[in-house]
């Protein structure tokens, strides 16, 4: 659905788009999106250094009239074997939902499943 | 960071400590807003200091700014840890002004400068956690464990290989569970307290002295 339509735009975003996204630039296309009012599914998540800098950077925009940040939900990194972890590579973290606070609200997360709901009638685009 | 270039990092102290465990450490008490940190920072202050770190509120976003105090020492038996205690501005993915003045009868004014307030201390306190050698997440034991704060915080600090002491608060609330945050959680020390009536912090206590007195290797970011 697209915002000329009215409706929320919930958009599910691949692993190949993130992968060529440095860190900055990842944060930089996810505030950009989520400011819009748009909710998004990415399915490879960010790593918990990228979520510290998510949330440092949705602290330095909100704006109180018209932006109060993100609700943001995904499970944990993949855990990882001794011989990953002898030759330090890198975790790989896993699908993440995201959205603006005022649209997007977690309700419940499980083992198996984040359970959200949209608000309706808070300004949707 | 592999095993190999951790090695080659080691100064003189960082030799001993891994030998011999930390006798001084840098512990920052960490949380969502008001799930009583400041509560804790200040039932550890009466404890072992006499003092205390800050006031505490009902409504969120009470400590704004990070506090800190210098060489605590707490003893368990045989053996001690002298801190260096940091209490943290609850972390959070938003704050709404409104909930200041529908929820708790802040003004319009007031409630802005708290929000404003609020997100300059959210940021305060991730850039701390650069600079701790370990953590107390302090959980409400009367909510859902997996929120993303928690799971953020715990990642970060994994990632890094620092250690994680979960205090599972609020637990003389009738509807605590601290059974769910320590299935929640099992691979970290979660131990239930009330930081208002000082139930089980001498397990707390002891709890601390042997988690973070530990020997271990701190990694990057």
């Amino acid at each position: 659905m697209t915002k000329k339509e009215h409706g929320i735009s919930f958009n599910l975003v691949s692993r190949n788009k993130l992968q060529d996204l440095t860190s900055s630039e990842k944060l930089k296309y996810i505030i950009k999106e989520v400011k819009q009012g748009r909710i998004l599914v990415l399915e490879h998540g960010l790593t918990p250094s990228e979520q510290t800098q998510l949330i440092e950077h949705t602290m330095k925009e909100i704006n109180h009239d018209t932006f109060i940040g993100i609700e943001m939900g995904g499970y944990e990194e993949e855990k990882m074997s001794f011989f990953q972890r002898v030759f330090g590579l890198i975790k790989k973290p896993r699908m993440t939902v995201i959205g603006p606070a005022h649209l997007l609200k977690m309700v419940h997360k499980g083992n198996d499943m984040i359970e959200t709901m949209i608000i309706p009638g808070k300004g949707a685009k | 960071m592999g095993i190999f270039s951790r090695f080659r990092r080691g100064s003189f102290s960082n030799i001993i400590q891994r030998i011999f465990g930390k006798k001084h450490a840098k512990i920052g008490i960490y949380g969502p807003p008001n799930v009583g940190k400041t509560t804790l920072a200040n039932r550890i202050l009466r404890d072992w200091t006499g003092d205390i770190m800050g006031s505490v509120s009902e409504i969120p976003h009470e400590t704004r700014r990070a506090k800190w105090k210098t060489n605590i020492k707490i003893d368990n038996g045989g053996s001690s840890l002298v801190l260096d205690l940091v209490d943290t501005p609850g972390i959070t993915t938003k704050i709404d002004f409104k909930e200041f003045m529908n929820t708790y009868g802040l003004t319009k004014e007031e409630s802005r400068m708290r929000a404003k307030e609020a997100t300059e201390g959210v940021i305060e306190s991730i850039r701390w956690l650069e600079d701790i050698d370990g953590v107390v997440l302090v959980m409400d034991a009367t909510q859902d464990p997996f929120t993303q704060v928690n799971v953020t915080i715990i990642g970060n600090l994994e990632a890094r290989d620092l250690p994680i002491l979960v205090a599972a608060n609020k637990i003389d609330a009738e509807d605590a569970s601290p059974a769910t945050l320590k299935s929640a959680f099992p691979q970290h020390p979660v131990i239930p307290i009330s930081a208002l009536t000082g139930y089980n912090t001498e397990n707390l206590y002891g709890t601390m002295v042997k988690h973070f007195g530990k020997k271990r290797h701190k990694k990057g970011r």
